[in-house]
C-alpha cells in the first residue's frame, strides 16, 4: 500500500488544527531537545562544528548534543557530499532511527548533488531517504544552519514532519477514516 | 639531470625502449610492454640506479587527443594505442626521476603489474584498473578499490557517459524536491 505522504500546507494547517493537546505537548517537547545524528561526509562538517560550537551555539535550540547511535538520535543531519556507494549505509542509519524521525539536508551537495554532475555522486540525499528541510549554501552560513533548524522546529510542533506525516496517515487509514 | 638515467636505459636495454623523451624537467621512456618488467626489476636493483620510492601509477585516456591539424575522424584508430599506462619512480639515493610510458590498445588492455618490485603500486594499480579498466597481470588482488562491484564499466574512460549514474538504492515512494522539480521541467536549450 502507498502511503502519500507529501502535502500541501493548508492539509497540514487542518491536521494540525485536529491535533490533540497529547500530540501538540509531544511534539513541544520534542522540538527543543532534537537529538542530532551528524552523518558527516565532506567539507561542510566544518561549518557544521562551528555551529555547533559555543559561537553560534546550537544549544539555544535544544539541539546541542550529537548521537553517534541512530538509535538515541531523532534529527539526521546529512552533511556533505553523499556518493551512490554510500547510498544503502545512509538509507541503513535513516531505518535504524526510531520513530519518529527527521532528516535536514546540509548543504548544496547534499541537497541537489551540487556542483557535482558525475557518476559517483548522488543527487541529492533525497534519492534515498525523505528531507525535511534543505539547506542551500556552499557550506551554508551558520545562520542559515540555524533558520533551517527553527524552520524544522516550526515543522515538529505542528506535526508536518515526514515521518509524523506518515505515521499520522498510517493512524488514520488503521481507523478507517482516510478520506483520501 | 636524469638524462643519465635514460642514457644508461638505453645502453641497457636497447631492445625494450622505444624512444625517450624530456618534458618540463621530466624524462620519460616508453617501454615495450613485453619488457617493463625487465626493465622495472634492472631500475630497482641496480646499484648505479636504485629506484626506490614508487611515486604514482596511473593511464591517460588518448580517446579525443589529436595533435594540432590533424581531423577528429583520425584522431584515434586501432592500431593507435588508446591508452598510456604511467609509473613514475624515483631515487631517493642518486635523486632519480623517471617516468615510464607504456602503450595499451583498447583491444587488448593489459599491462604487467609492478606490485611484486614495489608493493605501494599494489593499491595504485587497483585504483587504475578501477578507473580505467587496466588489467594488470600478476596484480596479486586485481578489483575495485574505490567503486563498487556492481559499478558497470569504467568510468574514467572517456567514452564513459559523463553523467551516467549506478545507483545502489533508490526509492520512488519519497516526495519530490521542489528545485529538482524545476529543473527537470526546464524546456531543453537547443
Amino acid at each position: 500500500m502507498g502511503v502519500e505522504i507529501t502535502t500541501t500546507r493548508l492539509e497540514d494547517a487542518a491536521k494540525w488544527a485536529k491535533s490533540t493537546m497529547v500530540e501538540r505537548t509531544s511534539n513541544w517537547g520534542r522540538k527543543f531537545s532534537l537529538f542530532t545524528y551528524p552523518f558527516v561526509t565532506a567539507c561542510c562538517g566544518m561549518e557544521f562544528m562551528s555551529v555547533a560550537g559555543p559561537k553560534y551555539d546550537i544549544a539555544r535550540f535544544g539541539a546541542e548534543v550529537p548521537r553517534f547511535s541512530p538509535r538515541q538520535s531523532d534529527l539526521l543531519m546529512v552533511v556533505g557530499t553523499v556518493t551512490e556507494k554510500q547510498g544503502p549505509a545512509v538509507k541503513r542509519v535513516y531505518d535504524q532511527m526510531a520513530e519518529p524521525k527527521w532528516v535536514i539536508a546540509f548543504g548544496v551537495c547534499a541537497s541537489t548533488g551540487g556542483f557535482y554532475q558525475n557518476y559517483h555522486t548522488m543527487p541529492g540525499v533525497d534519492q534515498v531517504i525523505p528531507v525535511d528541510v534543505y539547506i542551500p549554501g556552499c557550506p551554508p552560513r551558520p545562520e542559515q544552519v540555524l533558520d533551517a533548524l527553527i524552520l524544522l522546529m516550526d515543522r515538529v510542533q505542528s506535526g508536518r514532519g515526514h515521518s509524523q506525516l506518515r505515521a499520522k496517515r498510517e493512524q488514520l487509514i488503521a481507523a478507517g477514516q482516510d478520506e483520501g | 639531470m636524469a638524462q643519465k638515467v635514460l642514457d644508461s636505459l638505453k645502453a641497457h636495454h636497447p631492445a625494450a625502449i622505444e624512444h625517450t623523451e624530456s618534458q618540463h624537467g621530466d624524462e620519460i621512456a616508453w617501454v615495450k610492454r613485453d619488457h617493463l618488467l625487465a626493465v622495472a626489476t634492472w631500475l630497482k636493483t641496480d646499484p648505479t640506479m636504485r629506484f626506490d620510492a614508487p611515486v604514482f601509477c596511473t593511464c591517460i585516456d588518448r580517446l579525443d587527443w589529436r595533435p594540432l591539424g590533424v581531423p577528429l575522424s583520425q584522431a584515434w584508430t586501432e592500431d593507435k594505442p588508446r591508452f598510456e599506462v604511467c609509473y613514475q619512480l624515483r631515487s631517493v639515493t642518486h635523486r632519480y626521476r623517471i617516468r615510464l610510458k607504456i602503450a595499451v590498445l583498447e583491444s587488448d588492455p593489459s599491462v604487467p603489474s609492478l606490485a611484486g618490485l614495489w608493493p605501494a603500486f599494489n593499491w595504485q594499480e587497483r585504483e587504475t584498473f578501477d578507473m580505467y579498466g587496466i588489467r594488470f597481470d600478476g596484480h596479486p588482488d586485481l578489483r575495485r578499490i574505490y567503486l563498487y562491484d556492481e559499478f558497470v564499466g569504467y568510468p574514467l574512460r572517456k567514452d564513459y557517459p559523463k553523467e551516467k549514474r549506478q545507483p545502489l538504492v533508490r526509492r520512488d515512494d519519497l516526495p519530490m524536491n521542489p528545485i529538482k522539480v524545476a529543473r527537470e521541467h526546464k524546456p531543453e536549450h537547443k
